[in-house]
């Protein structure tokens, strides 16, 4: 089975996120890069299905020269291989054009199942797996928290407001993976020191042909609104601050 | 040239979502400062009765697709239903809610319109006649104001957030044919299994109460559920508490879970570590019982309690059921 993981990197979670004074992004001084954690979960799965049935797992991703760390991570998790599409142009690239740069490095990969975060913890998009698979003429199931390939059969879970939906479809198909799917290996030691081996192909935009062109940008980055300081209620008595609390809810906040 | 503002309306069971009030009202409001019309599109079946109700909301025209194939909801065959109309009638906007099934659509017409798509926004306006959406990124660790270099400019808009405005139109109602290709719908819904717990979803609740490791333990989260069911509120969770394997990952609120905003959110026995902060800072009144008081969650409070939550909680129970009988 061929078998695409796509991977973006982002600040680890723990970071505060310093917004630069003229509105233009973010200061990236400082920060921890990791894989994206719903990424891990492509990965995971990728892994699980090629222990499964056999073939191979290739990681793709999208980013600057600092992003071949978390290719190798992958790697070192247990893929076989990695592209790196790394381009200037596509730095900080909108959904479609992202989805454009993978979808023109898969087109020349065979490819029976990708997955994809269902989105990445950086501008929280959420788009590329699905644009992806528009792009590609191929299904998407996004948010799976269950899998399970039959032959040509998918079958995926995903919880929808109120429900779990059980969704069918079928090979080739673009899967985006939500926690909850499976719990991410962590890389070996000696996967470490074998990963350092395995061929990651480089590639810039002009290489795949993609010009990126953005449809949706971020013209101004802000901080978000200020919270004016609380209200601690004093006292010693439990029950005492709890019927503040209460009668401060219903009278000034009106919340309740 | 694109013109209207418009909505992709979200039906489940033969009733509108509460957010597709939300994002009609946010259209007309759009529209009016655009001097333009609000049009929805409804797609579904046996909905074409339901069509002329969107009128209440500012809504001009209903195009509706009423077809078999479009109920339950599928990616394919609603991105292909929708897609269809856009084309013909080219809109400068379109708006959908930020639910699990506005997300997939909305993300999934991105590659069918080629265009662009703020996801989650919690501010829509107008620059220089164009929309700038504003969203939260990094869970809301900072915002950004997204513009638009294609049309139709799309926005899914976080539920709970943008108010429903009653705003009387006649609300006309055209059908057309999604001209659905049975060979191109490529996925099938085998089933829908109900929560039938009558648990609120976290990401539509007005009020949240939340717990963290400071709950010492899974047995111990029916005080907080006997809180909610007062409150008529929705039992949420932190990473540790969902890693400890104490709720379960659908209740997880931060970087990696949900992203929610109800009116009142009450964070028990929760430190505030930043990517659980990120998840739930667009609250409109956050309130932390903790008994550490240097935890973080307390800069971001309203109103804090410094206490042990097991002592706290049960009266703030008892005294809410008293003020609310």
């Amino acid at each position: 089975m061929n078998i695409i993981a796509c991977v973006k990197q982002v600040p680890d979670t723990e970071t505060l996120i310093k917004v630069k004074p003229d509105g233009s992004g973010i200061v990236e001084d400082g920060i921890k890069w990791v894989m994206n954690p719903y990424d891990e979960f492509g990965v995971e799965e990728a892994l699980k299905l090629k222990e499964k049935l056999g073939g191979d797992v290739t990681i793709v991703s999208v980013g600057p020269a600092r992003t071949m760390e978390t290719i190798r991570t992958a790697l070192a998790m247990g893929a076989e291989k990695g592209v790196h599409i790394d381009d200037p142009s596509l730095n900080g690239a909108d959904a479609y054009t992202t989805a454009q740069a993978l979808a023109a490095v898969i087109k020349t990969l065979p490819h029976d199942i990708i997955f994809c975060g269902q989105r990445a913890i950086d501008g929280d998009v959420g788009q590329v797996g699905s644009v992806l698979a528009e792009l590609l003429g191929i299904p998407s199931v996004t948010l799976a928290l269950k899998l399970e390939i039959a032959g040509t059969a998918v079958k995926a879970q995903k919880a929808i407001e109120g429900a779990m939906m059980t969704i069918e479809t079928s090979l080739p198909c673009v899967i985006t993976t939500q926690k909850g799917l499976n719990e991410p290996r962590y890389a070996s030691l000696p996967g470490i020191m074998k990963a350092k081996k395995k061929p990651v192909d480089v590639k810039n935009a002009a290489a795949i042909g993609v010009a990126a062109a953005a449809k949706a940008k971020v013209a101004k980055t802000v901080p978000p609104p200020a919270r004016a300081p609380g209200k601690i209620l004093q006292g010693d008595d439990p029950a005492l601050k709890a019927q503040e609390l209460v009668k401060l809810l219903r009278e000034e906040a009106k919340v309740i | 040239m694109a013109k209207g503002v418009w909505i992709v309306a979200e039906v489940r069971d033969g009733a509108y979502r509460k957010v597709s009030y939300e994002i009609a009202s946010a259209a007309r409001k759009l529209a009016d400062e655009l001097g333009d019309e609000v049009c929805a599109v409804l797609c579904g079946s046996g909905i074409e009765g339901k069509a002329a109700e969107l009128g209440k909301y500012g809504v001009d025209k209903v195009y509706v697709a009423d077809n078999a194939a479009l109920d339950p909801y599928t990616t394919d065959a609603h991105a292909a239903a929708v897609a269809k109309i856009v084309k013909e009638k080219d809109p400068a906007i379109l708006l959908m809610a930020a639910s699990v099934q506005g997300k997939d659509l909305s993300a999934r017409l991105v590659g069918k319109l080629a265009t662009g798509l703020a996801t989650d926004c919690t501010g829509l306006k107008i620059e220089g006649g164009k929309l700038i959406a504003v969203r939260p990124m990094y869970a809301g660790k900072c915002f950004g104001e997204v513009a638009f270099e294609a049309t139709p400019a799309m926005a899914t808009l976080r539920p709970n957030v943008f108010p429903i405005v009653e705003n009387a139109k006649a609300g006309a109602v055209e059908k057309y044919d999604p001209a659905l290709d049975a060979g191109q719908l490529k996925t099938k819904v085998a089933e829908v299994a109900k929560d039938t717990s009558g648990k609120i979803e976290l990401t539509e609740a007005n009020i949240i109460v939340s717990g963290g490791r400071g709950m010492k333990g899974p047995e111990n989260y029916n005080i907080l559920e006997d809180l909610a069911k007062v409150l008529g509120a929705a039992v949420g969770a932190s990473r540790a508490a969902v890693d400890a394997g104490w709720r379960p990952v659908t209740d997880q609120v931060g970087q990696t879970g949900k992203t929610v905003s109800p009116n009142l959110y009450i964070a028990c026995g929760i430190s505030g570590a930043i990517q659980h902060l990120a998840g739930m800072s667009s609250s409109k009144f956050i309130v932390a019982i903790n008994k550490d008081p240097e935890a973080p969650i307390f800069q971001r409070a309203d109103y804090g309690i410094v206490d042990d939550l097991f002592k706290v909680v049960p009266e703030v129970t008892a005294a809410a059921k008293k003020i609310l009988a």
